[in-house]
């Protein structure tokens, strides 16, 4: 029989303003095995702890039952207690007393009522609690980082200061991300690639460092410490050990003046040829060919590239490698794009050349752009005298078809940033901003704003515009509101910006699926804990960099980079790593080999042998179920999978979970 | 292929000319409107409130015919599609006036939403195909510079109405190709012309409609093809310099089939 | 939850509109869209505020409820999905089961019918003008 102590506690007010705590103190008491209960105010405090330990010792208690908050808050901090006090972990018990009852319910007596049936089961349970010890596993000390944009890059880049490997997978034929994209940075306005390039040569140059772009992840499997990641090296057609990075070969595609495939890089708004490097920057600074676009392997005529490349770099017989490494830490950091305009036809995006995104404007002020920085008008290649910048393109919408729910959080400033740069350049522009609020929190954010209106009398009307009206005379129309001044507006414009929302990049879900890491409804990778482990995903050994995980700017995603670094380094600095003791195990007797279990199993950590058994005398060689206890993650899909009983949980054994059912409806 | 037709009152009336041609085109074009009998006035406009029953039940009793022969229902006046459609969505989804319009009509079986409403247009986009549309003119409108005016009721509110992308719809602008005319696309033509409010702001629709033809002209436009009967009436009363003609689709569509004559 | 006797009224209006007032961000978008803005006492985007601070009788008074086009331009266009012409649509409702108010009189008609006034544009009025 168990000697079980049961401590609940007030979370302050948390509990105790809805929980009748002392009275869940009387009401336990006398349950089997229950030798000890009392009440604490914060049992997570030191001194909540101490009592814990004072009652094992007293009372020589041999399991716990804390009432408290979430397992996930508190568990550990209450296994260790129990450890300190010399009690095996794995005897404690947690009911969640908080978020699962006061948190969520008004009336007093319910809630005490419910309290009481949780610690009921919790009880019971621990009355069958066996001591288990964790294991240990080997940490294989090299890092993968998704994704090579500045998150990626910054993420990398401090792992392999510290002396770990690190590899980044990036599927873009170049590493810089959407940053390598910008013109200019706010609030300082330095130019975002000096800034950037010197990051993108050092990733290509530090030692630690192994780039492999214009390739993905394939899959992924694996713990903690020890996941093994299939990468696709997509085939470049360009050798790259040969290849000088000329350029020669760009310069002479055919498809590059016929001008049929427009250029991501640019968004669009130039053609690129068929071989190409996306920007003159790139890293590694080797083309690739764009397989489905080439003349040559679209009709095996052609060859020019190969023909004139001075190193004899051109390989069309390349085909996609596939390579297999061990890590031991990943970081997702996929980055965003800007959503679909299809859905607010009423700005006209898709109907005017001279209605462009906020991206599209970058290229066309960057003097590497396809406008070498001139900002001019796609149409008629003019210089716009008058500038209409929209805010919150899809952004914090209610209609999830439409748009975002979420403030896109960059747009105010980069608006401002844009407005300011463009006055500076051409000061006899007119801009107006049409915005909703104005949204700066930020280091000299606000500053940055109202040096827009102040000194370059930027036009800030608050009110949507609804529609844009391309006009017969080639400008546009632009029906707004002012709504501080109670008016409606028709404006003529030149141009109108618009700040499209951001959304995670759409190949992110692949992604978490892969990794099991979870995202929200928007696509962004949830962190283990909103405020205190903003950079974990809650899967082990996953970590979150950038915009992947919420919109952020430039320096929040370096800040953000480097403290998923620091997770990183801290899990590669271990040698081993505990293993969680509460896996799976087969009863050999019971077990038909029906492969039923290993078919649920997400973790592949089910394979099949052929034992000799002896059943009751019976002697013979049975097909049966074997798991793998380092793959195993105790999610417990076999056991409820499993149907002749064999498979049970150690921690969470099927004998365990009827007596906690019971003992609620009791 | 046999659909049940529903004109509604105006077609029968002061709008004429677009039931007429309608009615001859779908011959040329192989399908068959049958009129539905005893059909009711979908009362021009859907109920203002969720929580009306009564004004909705001479659209259910037109949508319940179609289906108990099998057929879609076809409309010609944007008004009917518009109502008809955002009545056949009530009855498919919600419950509340699901329940009480059935109680009230004691139809064999209950109606929800089975029917298919479908506007002219959408059975030549969707049903004939605009390819097949073009093979079948005898008289190609060339030359002709055609603004479609689309006006409000036949593109919102687009989710539920589903005829086309209510901000930059191109089914009329299809269907003006097919007929061998250039489309002239200007924003306006999906603004409204004022509408029923002519009848006690008469002046307020002229600067409504003075926009439009300002802006479609703009842009070249020679006429103005409209499905709606009310736009018609507010476009014709405009004083507008930019006036040009405007035409129910059905009429150029008979035109370019070789029908219009003896319609 | 228990409500105010405020939130109970607005509670009647979103059941009766099937329009949330609450969602509105004031971002005026439906302002920006509306055609009859200029005759529009009440603007589309103020429809929501003054439901929300329980100011009907205004809204009831208001030439704005009559001068709405029933366009559905700020329906389609409303990022929250409040969709002021519901509300607007909501008011009229208001003016005529309660205040038993009609904006348009049969008695008029006659005086209004000319020789090629669509029946589409009787029956939309009488629709929009009156119970």
């Amino acid at each position: 029989m168990q000697k079980i102590g049961v401590f609940v506690c007030h979370c302050g007010t948390n509990i105790a303003a809805t929980v009748d705590v002392k009275k869940v103190v009387e009401l336990v008491r006398y349950e089997p095995g229950v030798v000890y209960a009392d009440d604490y105010m914060y049992m997570c405090s030191e001194a909540g702890q101490e009592k814990i330990i004072e009652a094992i010792k007293e009372y020589g208690l041999t399991g716990l039952v804390i009432c408290s908050c979430s397992p996930r808050m508190h568990e550990k901090t209450f296994r260790a207690c129990a450890e300190k006090a010399g009690l095996n972990p794995y005897m404690v018990e947690v009911a969640n007393i908080r978020e699962q009852c006061s948190w969520i319910h008004k009336d007093k007596e319910e809630a005490t009522k419910k309290a009481v049936i949780l610690a009921r089961a919790a009880i019971a349970k621990v009355n069958l609690n066996t001591p288990l010890k964790e294991g240990e596993s080997p940490v294989t000390k090299r890092a993968l980082v998704i994704g090579g944009g500045i998150a990626g890059i910054q993420t990398a880049l401090d792992i392999a200061d510290a002396g770990y490997e690190v590899d980044i997978v990036e599927k873009e034929p170049s590493i810089g991300g959407r940053m390598s994209q910008f013109d200019k940075t706010f609030p300082t306005l330095d130019c975002a690639s000096c800034i950037l390039t010197p990051k993108m040569v050092e990733v290509n140059q530090h030692p630690n460092i192994t780039l492999y772009t214009y390739s993905e992840v394939e899959k992924v499997s694996g713990y903690v410490g020890n996941f093994d990641v299939d990468i696709r090296k997509k085939a470049r057609s360009v050798d790259f050990d040969k290849c000088t990075g000329c350029g020669e070969c760009s310069t002479k595609c055919p498809l590059g003046k016929i001008g049929n495939i427009p250029s991501e890089f640019d968004r669009g708004l130039r053609n690129r040829p068929a071989i190409y490097m996306p920007f003159a920057q790139a890293v590694p600074a080797v083309p690739v060919i764009d397989r489905e676009n080439c003349t040559y392997f679209k009709t095996g005529k052609c060859g020019v590239c190969a023909k004139i490349c001075p190193s004899k770099a051109v390989d069309y017989e390349q085909q996609d490698e596939i390579v297999t490494v061990k890590y031991g830490a990943i970081v997702v950091a996929t980055g965003f794009d800007i959503i679909n305009l299809d859905k607010f036809g009423e700005y006209a995006y898709n109907e005017s050349p001279d209605v462009i995104t906020s991206i599209e404007l970058e290229r066309l002020m960057n003097a590497a752009g396809p406008t070498g920085g001139h900002l001019e008008r796609m149409s008629d290649h003019k210089q716009p005298k008058d500038i209409v910048f929209i805010q919150c393109v899809g952004s914090r919408c209610d209609s999830e078809e439409k748009g975002k729910p979420y403030c896109s959080k960059v747009c105010c400033m980069y608006t401002a940033k844009h407005a300011m740069l463009i006055k500076d350049h051409w000061p006899d522009t007119n801009i107006t901003v049409f915005y909703i609020d104005v949204r700066t929190p930020g280091k000299n954010f606000d500053e940055f704003y109202r040096r827009a209106v102040e000194q370059y009398h930027v036009n800030y009307i608050k009110g949507q515009v609804g529609k844009v009206k391309p006009q017969p005379d080639g400008s546009l129309l632009v029906q707004a509101a002012d709504l501080l001044d109670g008016k409606q507006i028709n404006m003529k414009a030149d141009m109108v910006v618009l700040a499209a929302a951001i959304e995670p990049n759409p190949g992110v879900r692949k992604i978490a699926t892969m990794l099991t890491a979870s995202i929200d409804n928007n696509n962004f990778l949830t962190e283990a804990h909103a405020k205190l482990r903003p950079v974990e995903s809650p899967t082990a050994g996953i970590f979150l960099s950038g915009m992947a995980q919420g919109p952020k700017d430039i320096p929040e995603t370096v800040s953000q980079a480097g403290a998923a670094a620091v997770k990183v380094i801290g899990l590669l600095a271990k040698d081993h790593l505990k293993t969680n003791p509460c896996t799976a195990q087969c009863d050999t007797l019971l077990c038909n080999g029906c492969s039923t279990c290993a078919n649920v199993c997400p973790y592949g950590a089910i394979t099949y042998e052929d034992v000799q058994v002896n059943d009751h005398g019976l002697r013979e060689t049975r097909r049966v179920a074997q798991v793998n206890v380092a793959l195993c993650q105790g999610c417990g899909a076999c056991t409820s999978a499993c149907p002749s009983g064999a498979m049970d949980l150690q921690g969470f054994s099927n004998r365990q979970i009827t007596t906690e059912v019971d003992a609620i409806c009791r | 292929m046999k659909y049940s037709y529903y004109p509604g009152c105006t077609l029968k009336n002061k709008a004429q000319d677009l039931d007429k041609y309608a009615r001859a085109s779908a011959v040329a074009l192989g399908f068959e409107l049958e009129e539905i009998p005893e059909w009711q006035c979908c009362g021009g406009v859907y109920p203002l409130a969720t929580d009306e029953i009564a004004t909705k039940l001479s659209s259910v009793r037109a949508l319940n015919y179609a289906k108990e022969q099998g057929q879609d229902l076809i409309t010609l006046c944007s008004a009917c599609h518009h109502v008809l459609k955002r009545v056949n969505d009530d009855m498919k989804n919600v419950e509340d006036i699901k329940n009480r319009a059935n109680n009230y009509c004691e139809f064999d079986e209950p109606y929800q939403g089975e029917t298919k409403v479908l506007h002219f247009l959408e059975v030549i986009r969707d049903v004939i195909g605009f390819e097949e549309l073009a093979k079948k003119v005898v008289n190609p409108l060339t030359g002709r510079k055609i603004g479609a005016y689309y006006g409000c009721l036949t593109l919102r509110p687009g989710k539920i109405l589903d005829f086309d992308d209510p901000e930059n719809p191109k089914i009329m602008e299809d269907f003006i190709r097919a007929l061998g005319a250039e489309p002239v696309i200007y924003s306006m033509r999906n603004e409204c012309c004022g509408g029923y409010t002519s009848l006690k702001d008469p002046e307020f629709t002229k600067t409504r409609t003075e926009q439009i033809f300002d802006d479609s002209t703009g842009f070249g436009a020679d006429c103005l093809i409209t499905a709606c009967p009310l736009c018609m009436f507010n476009l014709n009363k405009s004083d507008a310099k930019s006036k040009v003609p405007v035409y129910y689709f059905t009429e150029l569509l008979a035109e370019a089939l070789g029908v219009k004559e003896g319609a | 939850m228990s409500m105010t006797e405020l939130e109970k009224n607005i509670e009647l209006i979103k059941e009766m509109s099937g329009s949330d007032p609450y969602k509105c961000m004031r971002c005026g978008k439906c302002t920006a869209s509306c055609p009859a803005y200029s005759e529009m006492d009440i603007k589309p985007h103020q429809f929501a505020s003054y439901i929300i601070r329980g100011d009907m009788e205004e809204l009831v008074d208001s030439k704005a409820a009559w001068k709405c086009l029933g366009c559905f331009a700020c329906i389609e266009r409303c990022p929250r999905d409040v969709q002021p012409g519901k509300l607007v649509d909501a008011t009229r409702q208001i003016v005529a089961r309660q205040r038993g108010g009609d904006y348009l009189q049969p008695e008029e008609v006659p005086e209004l019918l000319t020789e090629d006034l669509p029946q589409q544009l009787l029956v939309s009025a009488f629709r929009r003008y009156r119970r």
